[in-house]
């Protein structure tokens, strides 16, 4: 290219048919790596050597122009480079605007966020072009906003649509937001109602980023809308791509850090200036004390030991916490906080106690509501429930599992139920009983003991580490410590906790459907199957456990949420890991043989990453069991 | 070595209902009975006779409205008390007639108790918390006649009047009232001319009761939390705070300091007592007596300093009557 002579006249369609034929081939990488930082260069400032690279670009052949499009997009320094290369390409042909408008936004996802950012950043820098990024815009909003958009694409094209969203919404000028203002209204209440329906929570969060950031556009004045979640890096990545930074991407770091800065400079500022007053008045009553000689010495003042904090006694019995608990006198709410307080450490100590009355409390803490305002009030309850559960698990068991299937009770309980049932089953069959098991916001519990390729090798890991420990006995420094040993106590109530859930779940209730409306609560229960599943292992039970769960998945494999599927493939997995093999080979081969056909299914064609790769781990897991059976001889 | 605190002198029950109120009326020359007045949640007012200890007359007026204020006007014939059902009554309690002569419709729905100034023979000025939100309501007693209406300025967010006290440095000088309200803040208002003369941020929660000291210039609040705010107003009629005392338990419902101006008491909602020295805020006893919280606290007037009495009634439907510091 270095040698095509300036300002004579010749035809560039050769090169460009070369190019287009390079491109094509697959080769864009290639020569477009040496092409584009060339003419990046040399049309800096001179237009001539625009106008020829514009000429170049326009004479390929429709053919092959979407891959060199698509290279130029990718290989451009940024927004401002592509539109010196490419001119006004996208207006004047048509394969190209397709490729830029459609292809690459809506057809595709895997393009990166720069990517998107020349893409659109091109499209706005241009008068013409301007009516393209609106149009672009209000075809991603419809994609954002279609229920079945959200339902079945995979996370990751949202992602990208929701990234390409935020950045168009970056390069509206006022005028463009005014025109369609009613618009991205209506699109933002019909997008946000189904992000907020989804099972997933990254889904969610994506739905109340994309339309908080819309919201901030189209009401500059006003109560702006706001969501409460919790900020990561990912929405952070989100937040930011909304604000624009100066075309020459080297400055931004620097303002920020002068900004930073500054705050930082005014923050000791204001301190200081806050003490400085503070310090100024104690000093004058204190020179006034020592001028004053205690003339005020005649009155003596009395023993105040006894003056201490005020402490409402809890109550020391089980019993009493269940008057006070149930308790009309709505006016002792001292009372009632220092009851809800200590229950849990009171049941604990009292066993024989809570025995008697364990049905009782379950019943009560299960509808208990908040009636002042304590802290922690949601985790004291769920540990009090989980401490009476593991006190006396079967009567206690059977009245919540029998309660999950009732009538009005509100999700929010239903899904406690589940909770508590998760976290007395870890408590009861772990071998080291701490006096505090670790709770970290125990708001989903479940979704944080997923076994998943991690905890597969955790199992090796320990079987690994115990063989070991076994071949060496006559080391005298022991490897690893050895855990304290007591019975399973999950064993003799891993039933009571397990078949009553899978029991009634095809039975619509007025108000309760779960393979209806109702799959949030739906994927919950799954979920929390496939934790009991794991917990099982070793216990005698597990082997029945293992065939009704196996049957109960089997109708819920096509389910359409997401999350639901996960669920399912998480039952799998728990399956393989408790169940021995030797049981699984021998009762359930034909079920294990569908199994293994369906999850090559799943593994090809879900449109969920997460549940893909479940069914990849799943099937490398009957693998290897296999392979160790195999091996170990009988 | 020090002493365990006093018990209390002995304890009056009877009112069978919490006790929001208390004023003694013991000034009065032999051979008239020291009394004490009482105002109970079930409306009942209760006229003590400090010898029998024993309830001599009760009077229902306030329709079985809790009675949350009770003052006497110029000795034991003239009561004014204060209910929950939005009124003031004015008493004729002379030769054993248990009579309303007068009464005056506040439309006030808050527990703010009203504040009585005697400024000439038979005439008193009395603050009362008006049917407005933030606004105080000057009147003239017993014409019944509006002084002027204290409104805070628009926007100034300080929510209702919680606590009065209207007083005068001397006979000759003007009224003037300091009202501590919802926000926190204390403020001193000028009453002929009817405008905030100044406002001081004493807490962060709301005032529940105030008492000043015309004649060193300081007064102290309470609110419900753990601090009492001591404050002092300088020649310019600013208010300043002067210093803070941290409590161990949160929550005040009445200050009030002796009349000769060398303690003071609180009243807690830990159900304690506390006494302090005026002077310095200097701890000096811890009351334990009552077992909830505590409503009102009151001293005595009577013209023997030995004779001289604390009282407190609280929710416990018990009155506590204490002899403490007599001496001095």
């Amino acid at each position: 290219v270095s040698f095509i002579p300036g300002g004579l006249d010749c035809s560039i369609s050769f090169v460009s048919h070369v190019l287009g034929k390079v491109c094509v081939h697959g080769r864009q990488k290639e020569i477009l790596g040496v092409l584009v930082p060339h003419l990046t260069d040399l049309t800096k400032s001179d237009c001539i050597w625009q106008r020829i690279c514009w000429r170049l670009v326009e004479c390929v052949p429709d053919r092959w122009m979407e891959a060199v499009v698509l290279g130029f997009v990718q290989g451009a320094a940024g927004a401002d480079v592509l539109s010196r290369l490419l001119g006004n390409l996208v207006v004047k042909n048509k394969k190209a605007q397709f490729v830029v408008t459609q292809k690459m936004l809506l057809l595709q996802y895997g393009h990166t966020t720069a990517v998107l950012q020349n893409l659109l950043g091109y499209l706005s820098l241009d008068s013409l072009r301007r009516t393209l990024l609106l149009r672009v815009l209000r075809e991603l909003l419809e994609t954002w906003s279609s229920s079945s958009a959200v339902k079945h694409s995979p996370a990751e094209q949202q992602l990208y649509i929701s990234k390409a969203i935020l950045i168009c919404l970056s390069h509206l000028k006022e005028p463009e937001i005014e025109s369609c203002r009613q618009e991205l209204l209506t699109s933002m209440m019909e997008g946000v109602k189904c992000h907020l329906d989804s099972s997933l929570p990254q889904l969610r969060r994506l739905g109340m980023v994309v339309a908080e950031s819309i919201s901030l556009k189209i009401n500059t004045e006003g109560p702006v809308l706001k969501f409460e979640y919790e900020e990561d890096d990912a929405t952070r990545e989100l937040k930011s791509l909304l604000v624009q930074s100066p075309p020459l991407c080297v400055v931004p770091s620097l303002p920020d850090d002068d900004r930073s800065e500054k705050a930082g400079a005014a923050l000791p500022l204001v301190p200081e200036s806050n003490e400085k007053p503070h310090i100024a008045a104690p000093v004058m009553p204190d020179e006034e004390l020592d001028a004053e000689l205690d003339s005020d010495d005649d009155l003596t003042p009395y023993d105040m030991s006894e003056d201490k904090e005020l402490k409402i006694k809890a109550p020391v019995y089980i019993r009493d916490c269940i008057e006070v608990l149930t308790g009309s006198r709505s006016e002792d709410v001292d009372k009632w906080e220092a009851t809800v307080k200590a229950l849990e450490s009171l049941v604990r100590k009292n066993p024989a106690a809570t025995r008697e009355v364990s049905v009782e409390l379950a019943k009560i803490l299960l509808h208990l509501e908040e009636k002042t305002c304590i802290e922690g009030f949601v985790e004291l309850r769920q540990r009090a429930q989980v401490a009476v559960l593991t006190t006396d698990p079967i009567p206690v068991a059977k009245y919540l599992t029998s309660q999950f299937y009732s009538l009005n009770y509100s999700l929010h309980q239903r899904m406690d139920i589940l909770d508590v049932l998760v976290l007395a089953a870890q408590e009861l069959s772990c071998p080291k009983f701490h006096g505090k098991t670790k709770h970290s916001g125990a708001q989903k519990p479940c979704i944080q003991l997923l076994p998943g390729s991690d905890s597969s090798k955790d199992w090796r890991r320990i079987v690994d580490e115990r063989i070991k420990s076994k071949t060496r006995r006559f080391d005298v420094g022991q490897s690893h410590v050895e855990l304290a040993s007591r019975p399973n106590q999950f064993n003799s109530v891993a039933g009571h906790f397990f078949f009553p859930l899978i029991q009634h779940f095809d039975r619509p209730l007025t108000t309760f459907d779960l393979l209806g409306e109702d799959h949030l609560v739906l994927g919950r229960l799954v979920h929390t199957l496939a934790i009991l599943m794991y917990l099982a292992v070793n216990t005698v039970a597990v082997t029945a456990m293992g065939k009704a769960l196996l049957e109960f998945v089997w109708a819920l494999r096509f389910h359409t949420d997401s999350y639901v599927r996960q669920g399912v493939l998480s039952c799998i997995s728990s399956l393989l890991l408790s169940v021995p093999m030797e049981r699984i080979l021998a009762d359930m081969t034909e079920e294990l043989l569908e199994t293994q056909s369906w999850l090559g299914d799943v593994m090809e064609k879900d449109p969920d990453g997460d549940c893909r790769r479940l069914a990849l781990q799943n099937l490398l897991l009957m693998e290897n069991l296999k392979k160790k059976l195999e091996a170990v001889p009988s | 070595m020090a002493l365990p605190p006093p018990d209390p002198q002995f304890v009056l029950r009877g009112t069978s209902a919490a006790v929001h109120t208390l004023h003694f009326s013991c000034g009065g020359p032999e051979p008239d009975i020291p009394l004490l007045f009482s105002g109970s949640e079930n409306g009942y007012i209760h006229v003590w006779n400090l010898r029998t200890h024993r309830v001599d007359t009760a009077l229902d007026g306030h329709g079985r409205k809790s009675v949350y204020c009770v003052e006497t006007m110029g000795g034991k014939d003239k009561l004014l008390s204060q209910g929950r059902d939005q009124r003031i009554c004015l008493w004729d309690l002379a030769e054993g007639r248990t009579s309303v002569t007068d009464s005056v419709f506040t439309e006030h729905v808050g527990f703010c108790r009203c504040s009585l100034l005697k400024v000439a023979q038979g005439r008193w000025l009395m603050a009362m918390a008006a049917r407005s939100l933030e606004e105080v309501q000057i009147l003239e007693l017993p014409s019944k006649t509006s002084v002027c209406t204290l409104k805070p300025e628009v926007g100034a967010k300080l929510g209702m009047p919680m606590c009065l006290k209207l007083w005068q440095l001397n006979c000759d000088s003007q009224p003037v009232l300091l009202a501590g309200y919802e926000d926190g803040s204390v403020v001193l208002w000028n009453v002929s001319m009817g405008k905030a003369l100044s406002q001081l941020i004493c807490h962060q929660e709301p005032v529940m009761s105030l008492d000043f000291d015309a004649e060193k210039a300081k007064g102290i609040s309470g609110s419900s939390e753990k601090v009492l705010s001591i404050w002092s107003l300088n020649e310019q009629q600013n208010l300043q705070v002067y210093k803070t005392h941290k409590l161990v338990n949160a929550g005040i419902s009445d200050i009030t300091i002796r009349p000769d101006k060398k303690i003071l008491a609180t009243a807690g909602w830990d159900h304690r007592i506390r006494i302090f020295g005026w002077k310095k805020l200097k701890p000096l006893a811890v009351l334990d007596y009552h077992t909830a919280t505590l409503h009102c606290v009151s001293f005595s007037d009577h013209s023997i300093p030995q004779e001289r009495l604390l009282a407190a009634g609280s929710k416990d439907q018990r009155i506590s009557v204490w002899s403490i510091y007599a001496q001095t």
